[in-house]
């Protein structure tokens, strides 16, 4: 989820997003430390350090995400005493006027504990070019996301997730030209739209699913204009102008402009609200709920989606997985019903 | 306000359930029709309340949490949960907010009466996240304003100068938004007064935590602090609730005295974390007892508060004090912290062993228990149970799994202490 990785760069060092062993390791080490009730991304991760494949990694910062992420920040530092772990509180109570000065203060600590891991004094210009690259990297992450928005048949759900997914290892600005590259070449395909239910799919903004799920949603017939999978990593939709203090402006960015999230409380338009508006103007026919097995916040935010979208009369489908998930055949049978019962309607 | 006005009887276990009872009614009684005279309502979390301030304005608190409890207890919670799983809540999340949302719809009728809906809802998210989700729910389905206090997590020993800032800036904003929903300007005077009476019932509080390091202790920390925590829990800041304490302590040390404790012999001392598994309660309780094992300190009975480290409010800094009060609940004490504080207890309380009661419900408790057990046992050779179960869906206790568990423990225990091991 949402790191203010800026202050990571212009600390010097380079922002890694970890999102768990995709099912790729076996739970073992982790258990002793974990139970089974939580998410598949908290337990493989831990499995990853245990096992000693996170050394690469200097620190491990854990953002305001939910209890779990959030308790998962201790274990960490007991179990890893030599490398710097650090975790986010970022401001809950955004309507507060004070939740700017304590985003500060919060960023403060953060960057002071970075300046410390790497011995660098970040200046007020290093902060304002991360800043500037993270905006070139957002906006052409706006760009292909706006894309498969208006023209879906011209890149699949599936390849742009993991085109931004590529931004969890890459410079910033290596991978905004990563990406434009791959809008123009999309551009270029000869592909011509086919008889799809355009949908927008919700619940995935913290564990990824399999990428063959989202593959397995778009076969089954669907347009997905908009996902929040990998939402951490094109936090905000609007550049962050860097006047002034670069950390205050950062700060003011989380407080002001944060994308409503199942992460954080929102208090303006209830997100539920909100979803509704956004089918409306994006014209979809439904809506996919693709959530982690044991994710506590997109579990109880799809009850009142629901709701609402019911009271809408918008059509929904609730999809879950877990990392070791390797058949699909349930989803996909799930999904054709779904799709023909909007397209028979 | 009510005080208990009889003496504590001989058993703890049936004086705490009798007086637990009686400070109940009176309480649900003020939440009723007819009691509540025409007084608002704020639905208020136990961890890092701020009932003090709520109470300035004349309004009546309801603690969701405490009626899931209650629920648990009267073995209604699996119905009411069934309910919220009807209308789309997930096996997999917290029992508790299932709980009041299938009150909810069943008109708020619990086994203690109708509850009354809420007009304010303060979302005091001390240490749990899920309370934001669950207040959001309220929020949205009665149409209720909803207040989140933002408590940062206490990620360093003690919480900064920006954090107390961040959390008295938004108390009065609080106070504002209570002085419009009820028409009852804000007197900080008062809140003076009603944290006086707070401090004395925390102060005496503490006295009672303490009688638990008597050999034997006189009563058990866990199973019956949770009904003893009951009044600092609910009706903190009145004068009942300080006048309970007394008398409770008074009790509690007269059984010192002559060396009483909650069972016929005190063959185990343990410290408990996590929370009790409601629905079951009495027969969880039971599989400790025939150990003759004593809690004699839990971490569960400081979700209200961590007054014996020290936490007080204070009627010369009230919003400062009610500030750090919350940020210093226990689930919101980073890891390190909590687990500094089980090596405390076992040592100061002079507890044989560690019984970690880890809840699916809550993951704001239990992530994090299996590698406390890892470090004390395999770091410290403390020994260390952990059994899983929860704290109000009755589907997950297993008796004979836990009985299984915790028999095999104990009496590797008593061979050990056999052998001199």
């Amino acid at each position: 989820m949402y790191v203010p990785t800026e202050l990571i760069q212009a600390a010097g060092a380079l922002p890694v997003s970890l999102f768990g062993a995709g099912g790729s390791v076996e739970i073992s080490h982790a258990d002793s430390r974990i139970q089974s009730f939580v998410c598949s991304i908290s337990r493989s991760t831990l499995e990853l350090g245990l096992r000693g494949h996170l050394q690469v990694l200097d620190g491990m910062v854990f953002p305001s995400i939910c209890d779990v992420a959030r308790n998962l920040s201790g274990v960490w530092t007991r179990n890893f005493p030599d490398r710097l772990v650090e975790f986010l509180h970022l401001p809950q109570n955004r309507d507060s006027p004070s939740a700017i000065a304590y985003a500060v203060a919060e960023y403060r600590r953060f960057l002071a504990a970075l300046e410390k891991l790497t011995g660098r004094t970040v200046r007020p210009e290093d902060l304002a070019g991360a800043i500037e690259e993270h905006n070139e990297e957002r906006e052409a992450a706006a760009a292909l996301l706006d894309l498969r928005r208006t023209t879906p048949w011209l890149l699949d759900a599936w390849e742009s997730g993991l085109l931004i997914r590529a931004g969890s290892v890459m410079e910033r600005g290596a991978h905004a030209r990563m990406l434009r590259r791959a809008v123009a070449a999309a551009k270029e395909r000869d592909r011509k739209p086919k008889d799809r239910v355009r949908v927008l799919v919700l619940g995935a903004f913290c564990e990824q699913p399999p990428l063959e799920l989202v593959r397995t949603i778009e076969e089954a017939g669907c347009y997905v204009l908009e996902d929040d999978l990998l939402l951490g990593l094109r936090w905000f939709r609007e550049p962050v102008v860097a006047d002034g203090d670069p950390l205050r402006a950062l700060a003011e960015a989380y407080v002001t402009a944060s994308p409503p999230s199942s992460v954080s409380h929102y208090r303006g338009t209830p997100k539920q609200d909100m979803l509704v508006q956004r089918v409306k103007e994006l014209g979809a026919a439904g809506v996919v709920f693709c959530t982690a097995k044991f994710c506590e916040p997109a579990l109880y935010d799809q009850v009142l989606y629901k709701e609402r979208l019911e009271a809408a009369g918008v059509p929904y489908v609730h999809v879950e997985f877990e990392e070791k998930m390797t058949t699909f055949d349930n989803v996909r049978t799930q999904v054709e019903t779904f799709v023909e019962s909007i397209l028979f309607e | 306000m009510m005080a208990a006005t009889q003496p504590v009887a001989p058993s703890a276990e049936d004086a705490g359930k009798a007086l637990q009872k009686q400070l109940l009614a009176e309480y649900y009684h003020s939440l009723s029709d007819e009691g509540r005279n025409g007084r608002k309502v704020a639905y208020l979390f136990v961890p890092g309340n701020v009932v003090e301030l709520t109470q300035c304005f004349d309004m009546l608190p309801v603690y969701p949490e405490i009626n899931a409890l209650q629920c648990g207890i009267k073995k209604v919670a699996g119905d009411n949960i069934l309910r919220a799983e009807n209308l789309g809540y997930s096996s997999d999340v917290c029992g508790y907010v299932k709980n009041d949302i299938g009150l909810m719809l069943a008109d708020r009728q619990s086994p203690f009466g109708q509850l009354p809906k809420p007009d304010l809802l303060v979302c005091n998210f001390s240490g749990c996240n899920t309370f934001v989700k669950w207040f959001e729910a309220l929020a949205h389905f009665y149409g209720a304003e909803l207040f989140v206090l933002d408590v940062p997590y206490l990620r360093e020993r003690s919480p900064s100068k920006a954090d107390v800032d961040y959390v008295t800036a938004q108390l009065e904003e609080l106070a504002a938004v209570c002085e419009r929903i009820t028409g009852v300007p804000f007197d900080r005077q008062r809140l003076r007064g009603v944290l006086g009476q707070s401090v004395e019932a925390e102060r005496r509080w503490v006295e009672v935590l303490h009688t638990a390091k008597a050999h034997p202790s006189p009563f058990d920390a866990y199973f019956e602090a949770v009904f003893y925590m009951a009044p600092l829990n609910i009706l903190r800041g009145t004068e009942g609730c300080a006048e309970y304490y007394r008398l409770l302590l008074e009790d509690l040390r007269s059984r010192v005295h002559e060396g009483r404790g909650p069972i016929p012999e005190e063959k185990f001392r343990v410290v408990i974390e996590g929370p009790p598994p409601w629905p079951h309660f009495r027969s969880f309780w039971e599989l400790f007892k025939r150990w003759g094992v004593c809690s004699v300190a839990s971490t569960y009975s400081k979700v209200g508060g961590l007054f014996d480290q020290g936490i007080f409010h204070d009627p010369s800094r009230p919003f400062e004090s009610i500030a750090e009060y919350a940020m210093n609940s226990y689930t919101n004490w980073n890891l390190g912290l909590r687990l500094d504080l089980l090596r405390r207890y076992l040592k100061e309380y002079e507890a044989d062993a560690l019984v970690i009661h880890s809840v699916k419900s809550c993951r704001s408790f239990s992530v994090g228990q299996a590698d406390f057990r890892d470090a004390l046992t395999r770091g410290e050779g403390i020994p260390t149970l952990m059994v899983e179960s929860d704290l109000a869906d009755p589907r997950y206790y297993s008796e004979a799994q836990l009985k299984n568990r915790i028999d095999a423990f104990f009496e590797s225990l008593a061979h050990r202490r056999l052998v001199g091991g």
